[in-house]
């Protein structure tokens, strides 16, 4: 049997309302092993205008590369207190902020490893349905092979590569449109 | 030795992608909002990887048993209409997608959100925020208490108005079934104007959006029943070899 998938709609300018007591910004508390960083960014519209009523949606590994799922089939540790979501609406300035830990590698295409990544769902007004983008780490040698950035033209790469600010501090930025516009996937 | 039959386990090897006309695309300009905020460059397709094919898991320490019923979140009852919204969360393969949250939210009965933004001329009710949450139970069922939300005017143009509508958000089992979208009543004279529910080609795909009324889930007396099902995507799925 085979049923059609119901149809995407936006979140519209009021998803505050019904999705804020959820925001999770800080997706690593005390004692969740691994390297420690803020993410920020900021999402910009074709006009380069901050995006003041978006939703940033991330979805991750622990640093050992394990997601806290039943269907993640590998042998390697959970982190206790991480569960690799996290959740952030922008503010005036279209900022949006994570503070979590490096993801460690997993599986892709075939039982390669992929390079860390955060897997990112972006919600808002004047979209009607979600757009899907990763978040690499910078200076990581794995990106080179990564079987997800291979399929991405080389000049348009770097939008997925988050710019290390300073220690400890990384920023990723969603473009919406023209000049260094995010890559983003049909998932 | 001789094994037990089971069942044969599945892999899933990725999410279905969608039957052409069945979802939006991004660029949508009778929906004025999309023109800056569309992407202009070609989507890179992407190969569901574990990454894809895990996503957040949700439990019942986070959604309260009472936050399914946004009639009583308040000292008193909200002005409108009371009703039951309910249906089932299933996949493609219309297998029931069990212990997944549900968010949901939506205008008061004058088409008025407590919000900052929404600076509609229509009563604030105090007795209602709009808010609710719930987790599928092992078949795949959510439910909710509410009051039918009104229409609303907005600006995308010269006299737009929005159908009475609830904004649902789910999660499903992986990070490829995050959904949000739109529930619509019924015979609403205003769908035929309005942009989002007329961004898709697909007209079967449009009507359902729209629920149902729905005599089984109607509390005599109390409330009548409104069911919207939801179809999230299905996996892709292949006997798993097994060693011998
Ligand atoms: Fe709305």
């Amino acid at each position: 049997m085979s049923l059609q998938a119901t149809t995407s709609q936006t979140v519209g300018p009021y998803l505050h309302i019904g999705l804020s007591w959820l925001i999770t910004e800080n997706l690593a508390p005390k004692g969740v092993p691994g390297e420690r960083m803020l993410i920020r960014g900021r999402v910009l519209d074709g006009d380069g205008r901050p995006v003041n009523d978006a939703l940033v949606e991330i979805w991750q590994a622990n640093a050992a590369g394990k997601y806290a799922h039943p269907r993640d089939p590998q042998a390697k540790p959970l982190a206790e207190g991480f569960r690799g979501f996290g959740r952030s609406a922008t503010n005036q300035d279209g900022a949006f902020r994570f503070r979590t830990i490096k993801p460690g590698p997993v599986p892709g295409p075939g039982g390669k490893l992929q390079a860390p990544h955060i897997a990112v769902n972006v919600f808002m007004r004047g979209q009607l349905k979600q757009l899907v983008s990763r978040i690499y780490f910078p200076g990581e040698a794995a990106n080179a092979k990564d079987p997800v950035l291979a399929l991405v033209a080389a000049d348009r790469r770097p939008t997925l590569v988050a710019k290390a600010v300073k220690p400890g501090m990384l920023e990723w930025n969603v473009i919406l449109q023209g000049k260094g516009e995010t890559v983003f996937f049909d998932c | 030795m001789k094994q037990a039959k089971a069942a044969p386990q599945m892999e899933v090897t990725g999410y279905r992608r969608p039957f052409p006309g069945t979802q939006p695309g991004y660029l949508f300009p009778t929906y004025a909002a999309t023109v800056k905020r569309a992407p202009t460059q070609p989507l890179v397709i992407l190969p569901h990887t574990l990454s894809e094919l895990t996503g957040p898991v949700f439990g019942h320490d986070e959604v309260l048993p009472g936050d399914h019923d946004l009639t009583r979140q308040h000292k008193g009852a909200p002005i409108g209409e009371r009703i039951i919204v309910s249906g089932r969360v299933l996949d493609q393969n219309a297998r029931p997608v069990p212990h997944t949250l549900v968010e949901i939210w939506q205008a008061n009965s004058a088409g008025r959100y407590p919000h900052k933004v929404d600076q509609h001329d229509a009563p604030m009710d105090p007795n209602f925020t709009g808010a609710g949450r719930c987790l599928t139970d092992a078949e795949g069922r959510y439910r909710f208490v509410t009051i039918r939300p009104g229409e609303y005017p907005w600006g995308n143009h010269y006299n737009a108005w929005r159908p009475a509508h609830i904004h649902f958000s789910l999660f499903g089992p992986a990070f490829a079934t995050r959904l949000v979208t739109q529930m619509y009543f019924p015979g609403d004279p205003l769908l035929a104007y309005d942009p989002m529910y007329n961004c898709v080609p697909d007209e079967r795909a449009r009507q359902r959006l729209i629920s149902t009324l729905d005599w089984e889930s109607t509390m005599p007396q109390i409330a009548l029943g409104y069911r919207f099902d939801i179809i999230l995507r299905g996996a892709e799925e292949t006997p798993m070899q097994t060693k011998r």
